[in-house]
């Protein structure tokens, strides 16, 4: 199915309002066929259905806490809880070291980026049946409905934020000229969990068995990643197997960028970017080939 | 080339029995496909040992720019797919099809409305997915909320509203959509009597402006009067087409001498407390008749499958004849009549017309089964029911049927032999008007 623009035809006056006389603006044309294959991702239509794609995300915001006593509040205690447990167990009595800092910040600035991975992931994959009315109604670019529920995740992600900047000054720390590296890292998080709730969500419209993967998928993820032990605790020929882990390297980014612990190895990085790279061209791909047959399946 | 808005040409569909949606494999009988040595054989047995189903098959028409055309057609015929691949919404398996225009759909109205949303958020989102711009919703807000007549709720959640002030915000949305092409599903079958009228009023002007429109609809009326020409699709094919009078009366004419049907998949609405699963029309001892002839007593057997007891149940019946007009919509509370508790299982209620009065001709109706409230647990089709009065000569010597009139009534006629008298009215009544006003 493409939709192009000819060149300006002639149209017969439309009454009501409307101007009337020869028509200039080019009558778009919506070719419907059947695909097979492999197709396209459309990106300039994407691009035209950004406004959909504002008003689902402020959506998703706005019910985020709808109903709740705490509201907003619930994006501060769910960081902190999680830190305290984590500062207890594993910082007092497992002993963790934490790159010299104090390990509760150290886990504090580590779940930061964890909980929007965490998130986003959690909510793309399960977008599109959870918006299954949407997609057996109206047409749109799919690829509208995981991308609006990652960028959601970013409303609790600056409420942690603030969070952890009270956390630094409580432990006097200051942050440094490092800190300008975050907005990157939170794009390359971002991507992160959209790479892979590309093929989440699409796999979920077929098979529901994703819906109860993923909370152990999310669990086991926070395990190989080094949010509650540093990087350099794994023995050294092991470590760019962790890049292979984006996540690996844009927590040790956060703590690189606010904590100024040591910076992430750079080896590591372009490994973990050749995988969000490779996950999210192979998601974006295959989303497209899944697209087709949504409304039937969903 | 610029005449035509819409050009399909031999456009076909095609899903695997057992339903597409109650067929998909679980991630474990994948797995098993894969690992199985069949798979290296050939395609997995799943799919091949089920029959294709074509809900369309081998559909070709021309829409030009400006025309109105109406789809018919009973449940399942195919309508609602076809609307779906013009739509986009799903991809055709064979054929294709070609649109000159922007397009505007609406399958539903409200779609992606969310009940803890305000009034003001449901439109600019409903606006946005339904593809206007946020620009042109800020510009025409006001006009959407005055048609919609919930200007003192705007910044409630809609979730707070009555059904029915949900329904006209949500048909408000659509109606401000300006398309080149637009395409209706069956929307005009929500709200009031009297937002409906609104509604249709509300088509006729996007009809007479000059924008193509494809409406599917079960109201015979509404396709007669709106539309030029009709399109009648049965089992995935088109029918008949023409203009939309001579289609809509060759699709009654079709339905003729039917005095049983099945039910099953003609809900229109409801809670799924109730399901319908047949109707037969019999004499009033009960007994199958061919016709009921007019001034007959007819009982009308409706089977219902009932999933939850309901305490006070109101029926409420519906009838339409070909031309689309209502000749009785009538609830048992109402009529003042209080029925008995309808328990969980198969039920079957009975309606009785006392010498029915209907000149011979189809008539379609549609049954629901509601509280006191007005909660429907369940809602037919307009014309799920349909059945056919006969000729009869029981009134004087000719032949009378419904082009002479709606109904049959006995009316006594007397006649006077007086002088015309000569009567001042509009003095009488504007001193009337005076008078009622101090």
């Amino acid at each position: 199915m493409t939709t192009e623009l000819l060149s300006p035809v002639n149209l017969k006056p439309i009454a009501g309002g409307e101007p009337l006389g020869p028509v200039a603006h080019p009558v778009p044309v919506t070719r419907i066929r059947p695909s097979h294959g492999w197709r396209a991702v459309r990106l300039a239509e994407f691009w035209r259905y950004r406004e959909l794609l504002y008003f689902l995300t402020l959506r998703d915001i706005k019910l985020r806490y709808k109903q709740t006593a705490l509201g907003v509040a619930w994006a501060v205690i769910q960081p902190l809880f999680t830190m305290a447990v984590f500062a207890i167990f594993f910082g007092k009595l497992g002993g963790l070291p934490s790159d010299g800092k104090p390990y509760a910040l150290f886990v504090l600035v580590g779940l930061l980026p964890w909980q929007l991975f965490a998130y986003a992931l959690t909510q793309s994959s399960n977008s599109l049946v959870n918006e299954q009315r949407l997609i057996t109604k109206v047409y749109f670019p799919r690829l509208i409905v995981p991308v609006a529920s990652v960028f959601s995740g970013l409303v609790d992600f600056l409420v942690t934020f603030g969070l952890v900047f009270v956390g630094m000054a409580f432990f006097g720390v200051k942050p440094t000229w490092t800190a300008v590296a975050v907005p990157a890292l939170v794009v390359f998080a971002v991507l992160a969990a959209l790479a892979v709730g590309l093929w989440l969500s699409a796999l979920n419209v077929r098979y529901r068995d994703v819906r109860y993967t993923i909370p152990f998928l999310t669990q086991f993820w926070m395990f190989v990643t080094p949010v509650a032990y540093p990087a350099r605790m794994v023995p050294e020929a092991y470590r760019p197997l962790l890049g292979l882990n984006p996540m690996t390297g844009v927590v040790e980014g956060f703590r690189w960028a606010l904590l100024g612990t040591d910076a992430p190895d750079w080896g590591m990085m372009a490994v973990s970017a050749a995988v969000v790279v490779g996950l999210l061209a192979g998601g974006l791909f295959y989303f497209r080939r899944m697209e087709r047959t949504f409304a039937d399946v969903v | 080339m610029s005449d035509v808005a819409i050009q399909v040409e031999r456009l076909g569909k095609q899903y695997r029995l057992g339903g597409p949606r109650a067929g998909y494999p679980t991630l474990r009988e994948q797995i098993r496909t894969w690992t199985s040595p069949r798979r290296l054989l050939r395609r997995p047995a799943r799919t091949a040992n089920r029959p294709p189903f074509w809900a369309l098959k081998d559909v070709s028409f021309e829409v030009r720019r400006g025309e109105v055309v109406g789809i018919i057609g009973r449940n399942g015929a195919g309508k609602s797919t076809l609307l779906k691949i013009l739509s986009q919404i799903t991809e055709p398996t064979t054929g294709g099809a070609d649109i000159h225009g922007r397009v505007g759909s609406l399958l539903e109205v409200g779609t992606g409305f969310h009940p803890e949303l305000t009034g003001r958020e449901n439109v600019y989102l409903n606006g946005a997915i339904l593809g206007m711009r946020r620009v042109e919703i800020a510009r025409r807000f006001d006009e959407i909320i005055a048609f919609a007549e919930v200007e003192q709720f705007v910044d409630t959640p809609v979730k707070h509203y009555s059904s029915g002030m949900y329904t006209r915000l949500a048909f408000a949305v659509a109606a401000h959509l300006d398309p080149e092409i637009l395409i209706v599903d069956e929307v005009l079958a929500v709200g009031d009597v009297q937002f409906q009228r609104k509604c249709l009023g509300r088509m006729g002007e996007a009809a007479r402006s000059g924008r193509t429109v494809l409406l599917v609809s079960h109201n015979m009326m509404a396709i007669s009067q709106l539309c030029h020409r009709a399109f009648w699709i049965d089992q995935g094919t088109l029918k008949a087409t023409g203009p939309a009078r001579d289609v809509v009366n060759q699709y009654s004419a079709a339905f003729a001498r039917v005095a049983e049907g099945d039910l099953t998949g003609a809900v229109g609405q409801g809670d799924g407390r109730v399901l319908p699963l047949d109707y037969r029309v019999t004499n009033c001892r009960g007994e199958p008749i061919p016709l009921p002839v007019t001034n007959e007593d007819v009982l009308v057997h409706v089977r219902l499958r009932v999933r939850e007891p309901i305490r006070q149940p109101v029926y409420g019946l519906e009838v339409q004849n070909e031309q689309g007009v209502r000749m009785l919509c009538v609830n048992t509370a109402e009529l003042g009549a209080e029925l008995p508790p309808l328990g969980a299982g198969e039920r079957e209620v009975r309606v009785r017309f006392k010498q029915v009065p209907y000149l011979p001709g189809v008539y379609r109706a549609s049954f629901w089964v509601m509280n006191p409230q007005g909660h429907i647990y369940m809602m037919t089709h307009a014309d799920a029911l349909v059945f056919e009065i006969g000729q009869s000569r029981l009134y004087g010597t000719r032949d009378v049927d419904h082009r002479w009139g709606c109904v049959y009534t006995g009316v006594e006629v007397d006649c006077d032999d007086l002088a015309p008298r000569t009567v001042s009215m509009p003095e009488q009544s504007s001193q009337v008007a005076v008078h009622d006003r101090g």
